[in-house]
């Protein structure tokens, strides 16, 4: 009765895993770091994180349509040369903002060509993304060859040391993403969403706009990549057009901990998002363990697979016994 | 009006030589002079062995269907070619110890993969990925920057050198003609090919119709590690030198080969010959670029739009109305 019970709690609520991970992470993260919540600290390990997590509430909606974008680390390395090269050091904040704006546009931009051959030209994701990241890779470095450039400290600034009511920046966009995503799933596209990425065939002949859905979900990735590329950018300061390289893959990893489905149309963003914390809490781990460098890699990537494998265990074991 | 239809592998093989033909009009292309021409085919076909041998597991387990993938086979890449470097230490005598260790190491890395997606139900994409993560960890840890070793002299001779001084055909070449016989008999006239394809088009069908459904897959994703071992294995005979990021640039490549082969993502539909040709190509186009002495960025750009127009040519996907 009782393990029914839960199954049917982790069945309703795919992210309950995530937030137990994150929980679990926190507490060692307290253990190693015991000034953790010290609004700083808070502060300066939230503003590594946000690029990530950004990055992760795009592609988790990606996946929730039933896709994959290999291409939003390119996406955000293009924002990074552009915002370094054409703001630099010196710039004024209205030149910052201009392109802040024009960055967006390209994340949009970049996402819709994404969209425009896997929804309409029913392409597969993820060789497309591929194909497009190495496109966009190659623009980003067009841009920068060597990393170099800049945006004024004033406005790094701004993004870094923000702190309204004590609480760290990250925190508040975290709510605005999880409150824009409370309302979407709430509307019919949400609803189109899920059926998209459950089974598309059987969607279609509900009348859903599938092609649309699909095109809609790589436009919202690119827009999120750009934000996390402004993001990155006024964290770092500088322009590296390598910087979203290894981002896709740990945004990709950071939607599974969160417990959607990468076949589509199971989870949501919030659990993706814990998720992206939990990825960024394991680093610090490692790096406050005092672990060799050596082992550092080796030791991180232990942690993600038993936490890949940890449902698929539990799940086990239930099985057996019942 | 009759659509007319090419098999891709045969379409793939066109465009490489109909690329090579053009080569020869460029600046420094080999123009008239039929033996330039001779040796630079002979060049490329040579470089093409070692993605295409890396591609061969990967076309395994992407036919094998359920989102099929291997983003590990990189990683053990690296792993074997080191562990070969270490135990042949330039001993003739160990080469077959080191083979052995080389699929061995491989074969148990796929295993792992297996089990995980068998058992624990985690995706091959993240599964994978992760694993490739604890291999380049247990690579830092047993390379700790720097391994002494070397590789045998017969290594040189099996696969750099050419057959005879009269036939100017790398071994390498041959080994890969042998090894694509021996990947079509496997495919198309074994059992366990059958089973592979049947695996790929329907998992509940195969079940039902006697495929041991799990067997198979563990067998798929060990054999992808073996012969990813054996790509290790081969790729160090011809560099003669290891280093961290040895097999890594192989890794989204051999997926890109098997799509331009024609086999299908999703599974149950492809060929080995494909991916041979796709190989072909893309090692034909990157050593293009170089010899055209592009920059980095432009050949990253130029890589991904002919990537794109390829899938667009014939990896588009059923229309949702039919």
């Amino acid at each position: 009765m009782r393990r029914s019970h839960l199954n049917a709690l982790a069945a309703r609520h795919p992210a309950l895993f995530a937030l137990a991970l994150l929980v679990i992470s926190l507490l060692i993260n307290v253990i190693l770091q015991p000034n953790m919540f010290a609004r700083d600290t808070l502060n300066s390990n939230m503003r590594v994180f946000l690029p990530s997590i950004l990055l992760t509430a795009g592609q988790a909606i990606v996946i929730l349509g039933g896709g994959i974008d290999i291409s939003v680390g390119g996406i955000v390395s293009i924002v990074n040369t552009v915002l370094a090269t054409r703001v630099g050091l010196d710039g004024s904040p209205e030149k910052m903002w201009q392109f802040v704006f024009i960055s967006l546009a390209a994340g949009l931009l970049a996402g819709a060509i994404n969209g425009f051959f896997i929804a309409y030209l029913r392409l597969q994701p993820i060789i497309t993304t591929y194909a497009t990241s190495f496109l966009y890779a190659g623009l980003a470095l067009f841009i920068l060859p060597n990393p170099g450039g800049g945006i004024p400290a004033q406005i790094a600034a701004l993004y870094r040391d923000s702190t309204p009511l004590n609480l760290p920046l990250a925190f508040y966009i975290i709510a605005i993403i999880i409150l824009i995503w409370l309302y979407i799933s709430s509307t019919r596209y949400g609803k189109f969403l899920f059926a998209v990425g459950g089974r598309a065939e059987a969607a279609y002949e509900t009348a859903v706009p599938v092609t649309l859905v699909q095109f809609s979900t790589y436009v919202i990735s690119g827009l999120m990549s750009a934000l996390a590329g402004i993001a990155i950018t006024m964290l770092s300061g500088s322009g590296n057009a390598d910087i979203g390289n290894p981002m896709t893959l740990n945004s990709i990893t950071a939607v599974v901990i969160g417990g959607n489905a990468m076949s589509g149309g199971i989870g949501g963003v919030a659990g993706p998002l814990m998720g992206a914390i939990t990825l960024g809490f394991i680093q610090n781990i490692v790096s406050f363990a005092h672990i060799s460098t050596w082992w550092e890699t080796f030791v991180k990537a232990t942690i993600i697979v038993v936490a890949l494998a940890a449902p698929g265990v539990i799940n086990l074991f239930r099985s057996r016994r019942a | 009006m009759k659509r007319i239809s090419i098999s891709p592998p045969v379409a793939a093989l066109l465009l490489a030589v109909i690329l090579f033909l053009l080569s020869g009009f460029l600046p420094n292309g080999f123009g008239s002079d039929l033996a330039v021409a001779q040796s630079q085919a002979t060049n490329i076909l040579r470089l093409a062995v070692f993605l295409g041998v890396i591609a061969a597991g990967q076309t395994l387990v992407i036919i094998s269907g359920s989102e099929g993938i291997d983003l590990s086979s990189g990683s053990v890449v690296t792993l074997t070619a080191i562990l070969t470097y270490v135990i042949v230490k330039g001993q003739d005598e160990k080469v077959l110890l080191a083979l052995l260790v080389s699929l061995a190491v491989g074969g148990l890395i796929g295993l792992l993969n297996g089990a995980g997606i068998t058992f624990l139900k985690i995706s091959p994409f993240v599964m994978t990925l992760g694993m490739s993560g604890v291999v380049t960890g247990a690579i830092l840890i047993i390379n700790h920057g720097n391994v002494s070793g070397k590789v045998a002299p017969v290594m040189a001779r099996l696969i750099a050198r050419p057959l005879s001084t009269s036939i100017p055909i790398p071994n390498a070449i041959i080994i890969w003609l042998i090894f694509g016989v021996l990947m079509w008999l496997l495919l198309e006239r074994t059992t366990f090919g059958k089973n592979l394809f049947a695996l790929g088009v329907n998992r509940v069908t195969a079940r039902l119709s006697g495929v041991n459904v799990t067997g198979m897959n563990l067998a798929t994703y060990a054999l992808a590690g073996a012969l990813a071992g054996f790509g290790g294995f081969l790729l160090v005979g011809n560099t003669g030198v290891v280093f961290i990021n040895l097999g890594q640039p192989f890794l989204f490549p051999s997926i890109a080969a098997v799509a331009v082969g024609g086999t299908l993502l999703s599974g149950g539909k492809g060929s080995y010959w494909g991916s041979m040709a796709g190989a072909i190509v893309l090692t034909l186009i990157t050593s293009l670029l170089t010899t055209m002495q592009m920059p980095d960025s432009v050949r990253r750009m130029v890589l991904g739009a002919t990537l794109l127009i390829l899938i667009s040519i014939y990896g588009r996907q059923q229309a949702l109305r039919q």
